[in-house]
C-alpha cells in the first residue's frame, strides 16, 4: 500500500495532488453519511440475525440468549416430525404459486384488452379504478372480501338467484385457498398490468399495420406480435417472482382466516406468528423462521443468476 | 385501424369494452358497497338490504366516529408514525444513496456497504428475533417501535442510488470547482434534480406505514397505543362470519358486533380517505417508479 502511494505521488503534479486530497476528505464525509443508516441496519437487521442462535437453544426470556441452554438441532428435528409443518409448507407453496400464476395471466390478459381501448377518458378512468385496490391495506380489503363472500353476502345471493347451493367460502377448507388466490388476483391484476402495458405500447405500430394489410386478424396479431414482444418482460418477472413462493401473504391470510380453515389456510408466516410469538415458543418459531429465510435466500440468489443468464438483467 | 369497418371487428371491439368495463366495476363496486353501508341504518345493514345505494340514509355512524376517542387516538398515532417515518426514511435514503452512487475509486469501502445492504435484503433473522430486539430496547408501546425498525428502506436506497448514478458527472464537477463540499453537492445538486424519484420513494414510505397493521399488533400491548389499521383490524371484522358458521353463536358480544357493521364500514371509509387524497400523486409517481426502478440492466 505504502509503495503504491509513494509511486503515485512521484508522478502526480501539484494540481492532481490537491484533487486527491479533496477526494480523501470526501471519502471520510461519505463514511459519515453512511453511518446513521448503518447503525439502524446493524440494530434492526444484523443483531436479529444473531437471534438465530435461539433456534439452537431452549430460549427462556428471563435467562436471555447467554444463559439459555443449548439443545442443538432439537427444534429442527421436532419441526420435521410435526405433521403440521408439512401441511403448512404445502399450503404456503400452493397459495403462493396460485397467486403468481393466475396473477400473471390476469395482468397479461388485462393489459392486452386495455390497450385496445381507444377512448382516452375511458382508459384513464378504468386504470384509476383497477389500480386502487393495490394501495389499500388487507385490513380494509378483508372487510370488503368478508362482506362479499360471507354466507349472506352478495356472491351467495347471486348463487341463490341462479338456484345454486350457497357456499361457505370463508369457513370451508376446500374453498379457502381459491378465495385467497382469487381475491389477491383481484387486488393486484390492475397494478401488475402496468409493466405489461408499457411493453405493449413500446411495440412499433408499423408491425400491426403491416400484419393487418397482410390479412392478420386481431387474434393473430396478439398471438404473433403482442405476446412475443411481451415475452422478455414476462420471463423476467416470472423468474423474479420465484423467491415469493414462500411468501403467501401474511396480511391477507391473517385478516381472513379463522380456526376453521387452519388446515388449508395456515402458511409459514402465520404459523410462526401463532406458535412462536403468541404461543411464546420463541426457539421453535425462530427455527421455522430460519428454515424459511434460508430457502428464501437460496431462491433469490438462484432467481438473480437465472435473470442474469436469460434476460441480461439482475436484481443486485 | 384498418379493420374497424368490418362487422366482426366491431363486435370484437364491443366485447373487449364490455370485459374491461366489467373488470373496472368488479374493482370499484365492492369498495363502493362499503361506502353505501356506512351511510345506511344498522337495521338495513343487518337485513342485508344495502347494495350500491344507502338504505335509510343516515350520517349517524360518522357522528359516532366523531366522538370515538380511541378512533382518533389511533388516527393520530398513524399520522405521527407516517410523518416520523417519512422524515427518517428520506434523510437516510439520500444520505446513503449519494455515497453509494460513487465508484469504488472515489469512495473506498463502497462495495462493503453495498454488500451489507444487499445481504440484509436476502436474509433476515425473522419475526421473533426482531421482536426481541425491539423489546430489549424498551421500545414496546412507543411510537418508535413503529418507526425505527423500518428506518432504512433498502429497496428505496438502491432505487435512488441508481437514479443518482444517472446524474451527469459534469454537474457535480462544476459544483466541486465552485468549492462545494459533498453535503452541499447532495443538497443543492442531486436532491433538486431527483425530485420525481424521491417523490416515488416518499410515497412508498407513506403508503407502507399507513397500511401496516402488523407492527402495531406485535409491538403494542395496549389497544390505546394501536395505530389506525391495527385498531380497525381489532374490530373483528370476521365476527359475523364466525357467527354464521356456528362458532360462538349465542355470544351477545358477537350480536352487537353485527349491528356495528355500518359503524365499522364508516371507520374503514375514514381510514382510507388520506390515501384517496394523495391518490393522484400515487398514480403518477408509483407507476413511474415501478417502470423505471424495479430492475436494473
Amino acid at each position: 500500500m505504502k509503495v503504491q502511494t509513494a509511486k503515485t505521488a512521484s508522478w502526480t503534479n501539484a494540481k492532481t495532488r490537491k484533487q486527491e486530497k479533496k477526494w480523501n476528505t470526501a471519502n471520510s464525509v461519505y463514511h459519515l453519511m453512511m453511518l446513521p443508516g448503518m447503525i439502524f441496519l446493524l440494530i434492526f437487521s444484523y443483531i436479529p440475525m444473531f437471534g438465530i442462535i435461539m433456534a439452537f437453544q431452549d430460549y427462556i426470556p428471563a435467562k436471555g440468549m447467554l444463559g439459555s441452554e443449548f439443545v442443538g438441532l432439537e427444534h429442527f428435528i421436532y419441526m420435521f416430525q410435526l405433521p403440521d409443518i408439512g401441511q403448512v409448507f404445502r399450503n404456503t407453496m400452493v397459495i403462493a404459486f396460485g397467486k403468481i400464476l393466475l396473477g400473471t395471466f390476469g395482468a397479461i390478459i388485462f393489459s392486452i384488452l386495455l390497450n385496445e381501448i381507444r377512448l382516452k377518458f375511458l382508459k384513464k378512468s378504468i386504470q384509476t379504478v383497477v389500480y386502487l385496490p393495490h394501495f389499500l391495506s388487507w385490513v380494509v380489503l378483508a372487510a370488503v372480501v368478508v362482506n362479499m363472500f360471507s354466507l349472506d353476502g352478495i356472491v351467495n345471493q347471486i348463487l341463490s338467484f341462479f338456484g345454486l347451493e350457497n357456499l361457505n367460502f370463508l369457513g370451508s377448507n376446500s374453498l379457502f385457498q381459491p378465495l385467497l388466490i382469487g381475491t389477491d388476483v383481484w387486488k393486484e391484476f390492475g397494478f401488475n398490468s402496468i409493466v405489461y402495458l408499457a411493453a405493449i405500447t413500446a411495440v412499433d405500430p408499423g408491425l400491426h399495420e403491416a400484419a393487418s394489410i397482410d390479412g392478420a386478424n386481431w387474434w393473430k396479431r396478439v398471438w404473433h406480435i403482442t405476446l412475443p414482444s411481451m415475452l422478455p418482460i414476462i420471463l423476467l418477472l416470472a423468474i423474479l417472482s420465484l423467491p415469493n413462493i414462500l411468501n403467501a401473504g401474511f396480511d391477507q391470510v391473517y385478516n381472513l382466516y379463522t380456526p376453521m380453515v387452519y388446515e388449508t389456510g395456515d402458511i409459514l408466516d402465520t404459523y410462526v406468528y401463532r406458535i412462536g410469538l403468541l404461543g411464546r415458543e420463541y426457539s421453535f418459531g425462530t427455527a421455522v423462521g430460519i428454515f424459511k429465510s434460508i430457502i428464501g435466500m437460496i431462491l433469490i440468489i438462484s432467481a438473480n443468476e437465472m435473470a442474469k443468464k436469460y434476460t441480461d438483467r439482475k436484481l443486485f | 385501424m384498418v379493420e374497424s369497418k368490418s362487422i366482426s371487428a366491431r363486435i370484437g371491439r364491443i366485447v373487449i369494452h364490455t370485459i374491461v368495463i366489467t373488470l373496472g366495476l368488479i374493482c370499484l363496486l365492492p369498495l363502493w358497497n362499503i361506502v353505501a353501508t356506512s351511510f345506511s341504518s344498522s337495521e338495513a345493514v343487518t337485513a342485508n338490504a344495502v347494495g350500491l345505494i344507502p338504505v335509510n340514509f343516515t350520517t349517524e355512524t360518522y357522528k359516532m366516529i366523531m366522538e370515538d376517542a380511541q378512533f382518533w387516538r389511533s388516527f393520530g398515532i398513524s399520522v405521527q408514525r407516517v410523518f416520523l417515518s417519512l422524515i427518517i426514511n428520506m434523510v437516510l435514503i439520500v444520505l446513503m444513496a449519494y455515497p453509494l452512487s460513487k465508484s469504488t475509486r472515489v469512495f473506498k469501502g463502497r462495495n462493503i456497504y453495498m454488500n451489507l445492504l444487499i445481504f440484509s435484503m436476502l436474509f433476515s433473522g425473522g419475526m421473533i428475533p426482531t421482536y426481541l430486539v425491539v423489546k430489549n430496547l424498551n421500545l414496546l408501546n412507543t411510537i418508535w417501535s413503529l418507526v425505527l425498525p423500518g428506518a432504512v428502506q433498502v429497496f428505496s436506497v438502491i432505487l435512488i442510488m441508481n437514479f443518482f448514478i444517472g446524474v451527469p458527472k459534469s454537474l457535480e464537477e462544476a459544483a466541486i470547482m465552485d468549492g462545494a463540499n459533498p453535503l452541499q453537492i447532495l443538497v443543492k445538486v442531486f436532491i433538486p434534480i431527483s425530485l420525481p424519484a424521491l417523490a416515488t420513494v416518499a410515497l412508498f414510505s407513506i403508503v407502507g406505514n399507513w397500511n401496516d397493521f402488523f407492527s402495531g399488533l406485535i409491538y403494542m400491548t395496549k389497544v390505546s397505543n394501536y395505530p389506525l389499521m391495527t385498531y380497525i383490524q381489532s374490530l373483528s371484522i370476521n365476527i359475523e362470519e364466525m357467527l354464521k358458521s356456528g362458532a360462538n353463536a349465542n355470544s351477545l358480544e358477537n350480536m352487537m358486533e353485527v349491528s356495528n357493521k355500518n359503524l365499522n364500514a364508516a371507520k374503514i371509509v375514514v381510514s382510507i380517505i388520506p390515501l384517496l387524497v394523495i391518490y393522484p400523486l400515487l398514480q403518477k409517481y408509483f407507476i413511474h417508479g415501478i417502470v423505471v426502478g424495479s430492475v436494473k440492466e
